[in-house]
């Protein structure tokens, strides 16, 4: 789950790291009160979305006038924000924060992620920082520091030493920056955090060290022990297919295709889409009904798929284990009936009850193309979505 | 014996009482010498009970002294399945399968440090569990799509595992044991550490692995097998299509900052002499291609 950058400033404040001062707005009035209330002769007028490169985008100004604060704000309140990571549709803005100005002497960078080699937490530290750090660490590696925490030990204070003054912080901050690493530590670790990155983190020209930004996800896991987490979710940033789905148990993630695709189990979902790819086609999803699958889930599944207005087949692959073939069969007869099919179906069923799963298919009157394996079921699904595109283009059905 | 587990193993379930640990021991047992094999279940408050003619116990301490079962099997939901496998590796078993999805990474990160220098190995977590053909099956893959015989199989999957097996067993070409280690990103035994123990398995002539994208497991693997595999291995990474910074439903299914893409793994495999395909319909097809 991702949360917004002053959500986790708001966080990272409570652990005793400094951030500048700032109030999140959802008008443009709202952002010029804050100006004022915020004082000083310049502010950063950030646009709220959890896509990163707000600061290429446009996302990002500084405004040297209750004038400027206004203009940005109306600018980008309501409007779409594109950036690398958002597509090129971008993602409409429905919250800023208003911040108060800071002078920046140096930038560097922190980030704390999960380390699946080592299986530790690593921290990552750079003195280039507001850069894209992919890019120096492509480019300029040997400015990219690294220290493994001990999951059990927690930050050692000899590493923490050495890794300030490998990223050449000023003397008089470092005493500083390791009790700033010691307390992101934490709020890593006690918020059961994937990613935290602060990029950058700055020295001020009276050598403070400020948070300017902040990046943090957390592991989807481990929600049920944070409501206070979960609690910040904004569901404007949400796909709102995807919280559909995840609502009724489902993992779906849209993809630009035209073949749905209800598989049971990650890895096949995605061999799945794979495969379609691989014969000509374009998946339109990933959709993984996953192991405990009942009727109401598959029908569902339907209905999501269903909602994509260039869907021109679906495909169902299903390899039950857990899954029983004749409960996705119900499903899909169920869903056939309750919301009206107007792309081919083609259905793969093979593993646990697969002949009782068959038989309700066949018993159903339903149009069906039914498929012997993986392969078979690929190559119909793109042949049957290639063939219903040709005849809504020239008018047939 | 294949690896790991064969006939002579005998296995504790710890949730044994939950529905899933009870409806899967009862398939288990099911299954080949399934019936001699699981010999204990735990839970510290239905010790002294039985369960279909298997007796619970307080603790796997316990549990081993009592039935000798040097290996579990974890369906433990998951705000205590960490603690469960802590409880296995503190009672000195060889193995223990965590089957149980949705553990937290931070519980997991733990586990695996106190694991350091301890002798348990771990299967797991988010796993179909391992299997030994005609043998034993320990976990929730079903049984009947295998077949006894001379290839091995790893994968970070469940069902897409269960289509490998199919193809191969359609072929004809048994399995020695197939292991599904996992879709966490922070897991036990990992492909490298099961392509070891199939390069030593007298039982076994060659290796189908199962990638997906996330990590770079799949890449350390391909190096070792380069250097120190004496068997054919053959691979599918599944998510060529996978789209980056989405969850492809595991948790360790993501491609992250531009790492774990399936072009880079297959790419790394095929320079290491791993032939892999395309083509996730012709696994079985590519492997009996080199036998």
């Amino acid at each position: 789950m991702k949360i917004h950058e002053y959500q986790a400033k708001a966080i990272l404040s409570r652990y005793g790291v400094s951030v500048p001062a700032g109030v999140a707005c959802f008008s443009v009035e709202e952002a010029v009160l804050a100006a004022e209330k915020l004082g000083g002769n310049k502010w950063v007028v950030k646009a709220q979305i959890y896509a990163g490169g707000r600061g290429k985008g446009g996302g990002v100004k500084l405004a040297k006038s209750i004038a400027e604060v206004r203009q940005f704000a109306e600018a980008m309140l309501f409007a779409p924000l594109v950036t690398h990571q958002t597509g090129p549709q971008g993602r409409i803005v429905h919250r800023l924060y208003i911040e108060q100005g800071v002078d920046i002497r140096h930038e560097y960078y922190l980030a704390l992620v999960v380390d699946r080699t080592s299986q530790c937490v690593s921290l990552i530290a750079s003195d280039a920082g507001g850069m894209d750090i992919e890019q120096v660490a492509a480019g300029s590696p040997e400015k990219i520091h690294k220290i493994q925490i001990d999951p059990l030990a927690g930050l050692n204070l000899r590493d923490a030493e050495r890794i300030v003054r490998e990223i050449d912080l000023p003397e008089s901050c470092q005493s500083a920056a390791i009790t700033m690493l010691d307390a992101l530590y934490r709020a890593f670790d006690e918020n059961d955090a994937s990613l935290l990155e602060i990029n950058p983190l700055i020295v001020t020209p009276d050598n403070r060290l400020i948070a300017l930004d902040a990046k943090m996800n957390f592991d989807d896991n481990a929600l049920f022990r944070h409501p206070e987490i979960v609690a910040l979710r904004d569901l404007d940033e949400d796909d709102p297919l995807e919280a559909e789905a995840s609502q009724h148990g489902l993992s779906y993630i849209p993809l630009d295709g035209d073949i749905a695709c209800l598989v049971n189990g990650a890895g096949l979902a995605m061999a799945t889409m794979d495969i379609i790819k691989l014969y000509g086609g374009n998946p339109a999803n990933f959709l993984d009904v996953g192991g405990g699958a009942t009727v109401e889930k598959v029908t569902e599944a339907f209905k999501l798929m269903l909602r994509n207005p260039g869907l021109q087949a679906i495909l169902v692959n299903i390899f039950g284990g857990i899954m029983r073939c004749d409960v996705i069969a119900e499903g899909v007869v169920s869903a056939a009936r309750e919301v009206k099919l107007t792309v081919p179906l083609i259905v793969r069923l093979e593993g646990t009850n697969v002949e009782l799963g068959k038989k309700i298919l066949a018993d159903s009157g339903l149009t069906i193309i039914s498929a012997g394996n993986m392969a078979d079921a690929a190559r119909k699904a793109v042949d049957a979505a290639a063939r219903h595109c040709a005849e809504a283009a020239t008018g047939g059905v | 014996m294949a690896i790991l587990i064969d006939r002579h193993t005998r296995v504790m379930t710890q949730g044994i009482t939950g529905k899933t640990g009870q409806f899967h021991t009862r398939q288990c047992r099911e299954y080949a010498y399934g019936r001699d094999c699981f010999v204990a279940g735990v839970n510290p408050k239905k010790a002294g009970e039985e369960l279909e003619s298997i007796p619970v116990f307080a603790t796997v301490e316990e549990a081993k002294q009592k039935t000798g079962a040097t290996v579990s099997v974890i369906y433990v939901p998951p705000a205590y399945a960490s603690a469960a496998i802590d409880e296995a590796v503190e009672a000195g078993l060889d193995l223990v399968v965590c089957i149980t999805e949705g553990i937290p990474v931070r519980d997991m990160l733990r586990t695996r440090a106190r694991m350091r220098g301890k002798k348990t190995l771990l299967i797991g977590p988010n796993c179909p569990g391992i299997i030994t053909p005609g043998e034993l099956k320990i976990g929730i893959m079903p049984g009947a799509i295998h077949q006894q015989g001379r290839i091995g199989v790893v994968s970070r999957s469940g069902t897409l595992t269960y289509e490998a097996v199919a193809q191969l067993s359609e072929l004809g070409l048994g399995q020695s044991t197939c292991i599904g280690i996992g879709g966490d990103p922070i897991n036990g035994l990992k492909h490298i550490d099961v392509l070891k123990l199939f390069n030593e398995d007298s039982e076994t002539d060659a290796v189908l692995m199962v990638g997906e994208i996330g990590g770079t497991d799949e890449e350390e693997c391909a190096r070792w097998v380069k250097e120190h595999m004496k068997k054919p291995v053959v691979g599918f990474i599944a998510g060529v299509t996978a789209p980056p910074g989405k969850r492809m439903g595991h948790a360790g299914a993501i491609i992250a900052g531009g790492k774990g893409t399936a072009q880079e793994k297959i790419e790394v495999m095929e320079a290491c002499g791993i032939r892999v395909t395309r083509n996730p319909a012709e696994m079985g097809k590519l492997l009996k291609s080199v036998i």
